[in-house]
């Protein structure tokens, strides 16, 4: 875990955002994905579009593991406002390429690191003509340094370049040129390639390098989704893109031209909400995108969807707050909001995807509950997932997968029946029938957020009152064996401690809990998948002295919702808590869980 | 307090419709708002709208927020799937569901609360996106339910039941309509029945979003001195029910004058509204003439009623979202999954 090493080190690219420095920093990526080397890819980009520091992490992770790591071993940097701060993170033995067409020697006041200075604007600026391709081409030629010191396979590069300029060929040249000065230049001027570089292995093979938002996209695609409404907003917006584009490409009818989809841009939140939930009440698979601002925005409609049972699929892409707080960066900070979402007695389902594998499952797994239980659903990702590149199992989608619409009633069902109502637990499953507008008048009933009776019809007593909502708690609790379970991670011997976590803090935690084991704490962990709670949570916690609790907010919101929800010991739980925005680290768990357990055996 | 039945009276020789359905058909439950009320007037002429219409109950979707006016989706149409959704919201919820079935009719009712101050936005998106619907917004100047303040819609220098005067100008739905594209905007007034059905069935044929502003005068905080939509002040007999708690029975307001005459209209409690028929030279394909035509009224008092404006040339939201014949709920799961073929071709991109 000290690295660097052979397949083992970070590279951070730090630049200015609008330079067109993310396309050289896919290639990057996708180059060392293509050589076999499993990589991590974090973007850590201002709420900007052009003009402030943006940096592209890619952590080469030969042996796996998926989540970030806090140490940088080799920097790339194109961003002189930052050279202070960059050179700072560089650990110990690290190495700093820079661009030396106009020399920094403030940046040799480290000794324990390497600086590299490579000439990127001048040789651009002799070889390209027009102001902006130097701009562009400045990006090639730091892939090419960077190939060269990290050993990249030139072939695999050029022909990233190829499919990127696919239909715009003459660039193809051009771009090459701007890699090889990079390359070049590394070669004749340093050792090439660094003590730690890339080393080809076989360990991609049936991976795939995707974000979590365009894998929920596509999983809504699968899913059957016919309507989706939103407002775009950062980190949510590229969920939507998703969507529409692939619904735009696999979704229009080739005969009449008409599309099998719906999706509308609303003007705000607020509309997003009753758009989506109109749509579920008139019987479409019906989902929005959005993050906390939205979910707070939304939230008086989402009690209206959970007391008149309509289906409702908020995906969440949660992003740092309170208010607007700093939009591009991570956090688990909607927990407890998405749990009890709306005024009065509220609760909901969540699913916690921990990668975009589970993203594009979840999101179909959503619908199916949404539908299935007539009630909103939220499907909690955030920035790390969302928008990050991940190496997940290839997507496959299961052949025998049926939609589940729930309970709706056809024309033939109620022509069969003497009279239908809406909130009669007619099989005794909590679960009531529902119908469609249009589909028979006897199905034809009334919604309403106003008080109702279990017969649908208006009341204010309270008795009436009590039996529909006690119905609504029973159902909620019911899915906590149909949300996602949970999933244990037991340690090689018996241990004393457990960890429990969800969502992107998945990747950290493993690798930190490895990495503990080895040596010497033992630590069982649980991840949880949904909410409300399975009951395995209570025996994890039941079984062990303590459980570290490990979430990215500020005020431990899944360790309180863990107190209030299960039947767990409050001083079993200790909160381990990050929440400056950045990804979750498996340094920072390993030191918080350390530290923690110091205290308790002193010395 | 619970909802209550309405009784179904059967005469004999009824008329029938083409469906062979009885006016009383096109019922629902009993009325909650008070006597007299000019929301009930505006039920009973849509449920008239719809019977003459020979419209299949079951085919028509009601829809409202909150506010005395948004009750009314269940007095009437009772075989038809209704919504009372949030305050202010109705139009989106009216949209999404309106994009799931292309076939079906969509009903909102709405008041001057609900459109005018806590709904604004949603109105105008509703109308921007010109969803198929019909859009009643009762408009009675006033919040009732939560007893006599006012609303968006006051004019300036009216007064409410406890004194205050209307310092703020009034919005009005029908040139906020036209100046953001509305394709349907018609103005009416409760108490003028056979108007009202006429625009209604006109409205619900119209291709696109149906705007019908109609004055219908809240009866328990509309009756005082100074209120410009009531007029109490002319008519002595009603103002003394004004300062008491108590809802005096009043009958059905009915009004009827010729084409091209502004005259005085009373209302049930004393007092008048100033109503006049569109001039024979109207017309009512020129917005910026609509829109003149309005402002000016403003400054007279009058109230312009009618089909004010009509455009059927533009899509409706059906036509932009190019929306399939299927309801979107029934299309088979085998066209909305694109397969494992497919699947694996769009990863190529992600290696």
């Amino acid at each position: 875990m000290n690295g660097p090493g052979i397949n083992d080190f970070t590279l951070r690219v730090a630049t200015v955002n609008g330079t067109g420095s993310a396309s050289a920093n896919g290639l990057l990526m996708k180059a060392i994905f293509r050589m076999g080397v499993p990589v991590v890819g974090k973007n850590v980009f201002p709420s900007n579009i052009q003009g402030l520091p943006t940096w592209y992490e890619m952590r080469v992770t030969g042996d796996g593991y998926a989540g970030r790591d806090s140490q940088t071993h080799f920097v790339i940097a194109m961003n002189p406002e930052t050279y202070a701060s960059d050179l700072a993170e560089l650990a110990p033995g690290g190495v700093l390429l820079y661009d030396s067409t106009w020399p920094r020697p403030q940046l040799l006041a480290r000794q324990d690191v390497t600086v590299l200075g490579v000439p990127l604007s001048a040789m651009c600026n002799d070889a390209f003509k027009v102001a902006r391709s130097r701009i562009l081409m400045k990006n090639m030629a730091y892939v090419g340094a960077a190939a060269a010191l990290l050993n990249l396979d030139l072939s695999v590069i050029e022909q990233l370049v190829r499919e990127m300029f696919s239909g715009k060929e003459k660039l193809i040249p051009l771009n090459m040129q701007a890699v090889a000065l990079g390359h070049d230049y590394a070669k004749a001027n340093f050792k090439c390639p660094l003590n730690f570089h890339v080393s080809p292995l076989d360990k991609t093979r049936g991976k795939v390098m995707i974000d979590g938002n365009t894998a929920a996209g596509l999983g809504a695609v699968f899913g059957g989704a016919t309507f989706g409404a939103w407002y775009p907003i950062t980190p949510s917006t590229s969920l939507m893109d998703a969507f529409q584009k692939y619904c735009e490409e696999y979704r229009v009818d080739p005969d009449t031209g008409q599309n099998n989809f719906c999706i509308v841009q609303a003007e705000d939140e607020l509309a997003a909400a009753g758009l989506t939930i109109g749509a579920a009440w008139a019987g479409a698979r019906s989902f929005t995108p959005t993050s906390g601002p939205g979910v707070s925005l939304m939230s008086e409609f989402i009690g209206f969807a959970y007391y008149t049972e309509v289906p409702l699929v908020i995906c969440d892409i949660q992003r740092v707050g309170p208010s607007t707080g700093m939009p591009t960066r991570t956090q688990q900070c909607d927990i407890q909001l998405c749990a009890y979402a709306s005024h009065g007695d509220t609760r909901h389902l969540i699913l916690f995807p921990a990668d975009p594998g589970e993203c594009f499952e979840f999101a179909a797994k959503a619908l199916d509950l949404a539908e299935h239980f007539q009630t909103p659903v939220f499907f909690l990702s955030d920035i790390d997932i969302g928008m990050n590149d991940w190496m997940v199992d290839e997507l496959t989608w299961p052949e025998d997968y049926v939609p589940d619409r729930g309970k709706v009633m056809s024309a033939e069902d109620l022509e069969e029946i003497n009279t239908f109502y809406r909130y009669l637990d007619v099989d005794g499953d909590t679960i009531p029938y529902r119908t469609l507008p249009g589909t028979h008048a006897k199905g034809a009933y009334f919604l309403r957020g106003s008080g109702h009776t279990k017969l649908g019809r208006y009341t204010e007593n309270g008795d009436e009152y009590k039996e529909v909502v006690d119905r609504l708690y029973e159902k909620w609790k019911r899915a906590a064996t149909f949300v996602p379970s949970p999933i244990l991670t037991k340690a090689d011997r018996p241990a004393r401690y457990g960890m429990i976590a969800v969502g992107s803090s998945d990747a950290a935690v493993t690798e930190a809990r490895d990495r503990l084991e080895a040596a010497g704490i033992p630590m069982d962990y649980l991840r949880i998948r949904g909410f409300p709670f399975n009951k395995a949570i209570d025996a994890f916690i039941e079984a062990h002295d303590e459980v570290f609790v490990v979430e990215q907010n500020r005020d431990a919101q899944l360790m309180n919702l863990l107190i209030t929800e299960t039947s767990a010991a409050k001083e079993k739980l200790v909160p381990v808590l990050h929440y400056s925005g950045e990804p979750l680290d498996f340094r920072f768990v390993i030191e918080a869980i350390e530290t923690a357990l110091k205290v308790r055996t002193p010395a | 307090m619970t909802s209550f039945v309405k009784p179904k009276i059967r005469r004999l020789n009824e008329p029938k419709n083409e469906l062979g359905k009885t006016r009383a058909d096109y019922d629902g439950a009993m009325s909650t708002l008070c006597a007299g009320c000019g929301h009930d007037s505006v039920t009973a002429a849509l449920a008239r709208a719809f019977f003459e219409l020979s419209k299949e109950p079951k085919d028509v979707v009601k829809v409202s927020g909150i506010g005395c006016s948004s009750k009314t989706t269940t007095y009437f149409l009772k075989d038809a799937h209704g919504a009372n959704t949030v305050h202010g919201r109705m139009p989106s919820f009216a949209t999404g569901a309106a994009a799931v079935n292309k076939n079906l009719t969509y009903v909102g009712v709405s008041g001057d609360g609900d459109s005018l101050s806590i709904g604004l936005g949603q109105m105008a998106h509703a109308i921007r996106r010109n969803v198929d619907m019909i859009y009643m917004l009762e408009n009675n100047g006033v919040y009732g339910l939560t007893k006599g303040q006012f609303s968006a819609s006051s004019d300036i220098g009216s007064t409410a039941k406890k004194g205050a005067t209307n310092t703020l100008p009034p919005i009005d739905p029908a040139i906020m309509a036209l100046s953001i594209g509305a394709t349907f905007v018609a103005r009416s007034f409760s108490g003028d029945k056979a108007q009202l059905v006429s625009l209604i069935k006109a409205g619900i044929a119209h291709r696109g979003f149906a705007l019908i502003d109609v004055i219908s005068p809240c009866v328990s905080f509309n009756d005082h001195k100074g209120s410009t939509k009531s007029y109490a002040h002319t008519y002595q007999y009603y103002h003394k029910a004004v300062h008491a708690d108590y809802v005096p029975p009043s009958e059905e307001i009915t009004a009827a004058y010729a084409e091209g005459e502004a005259m005085p209209v009373e209302l049930h409690d004393g007092g008048s509204i100033l109503l006049r028929k569109l001039d024979a030279d109207y017309d009512p394909t020129d917005r910026a003439g609509a829109m003149s035509k309005l402002l000016q009224s403003q400054q007279t008092q009058e109230i312009l009623t009618g089909l004010l404006y009509i455009d059927e040339s533009r899509p409706a939201m059906a036509e932009h979202k190019k929306l399939p014949e299927t309801p979107l709920h029934s299309l088979p799961y085998s066209k909305l999954n694109p397969g494992a073929d497919v699947l694996r071709k769009i990863q190529d991109e992600f290696r």
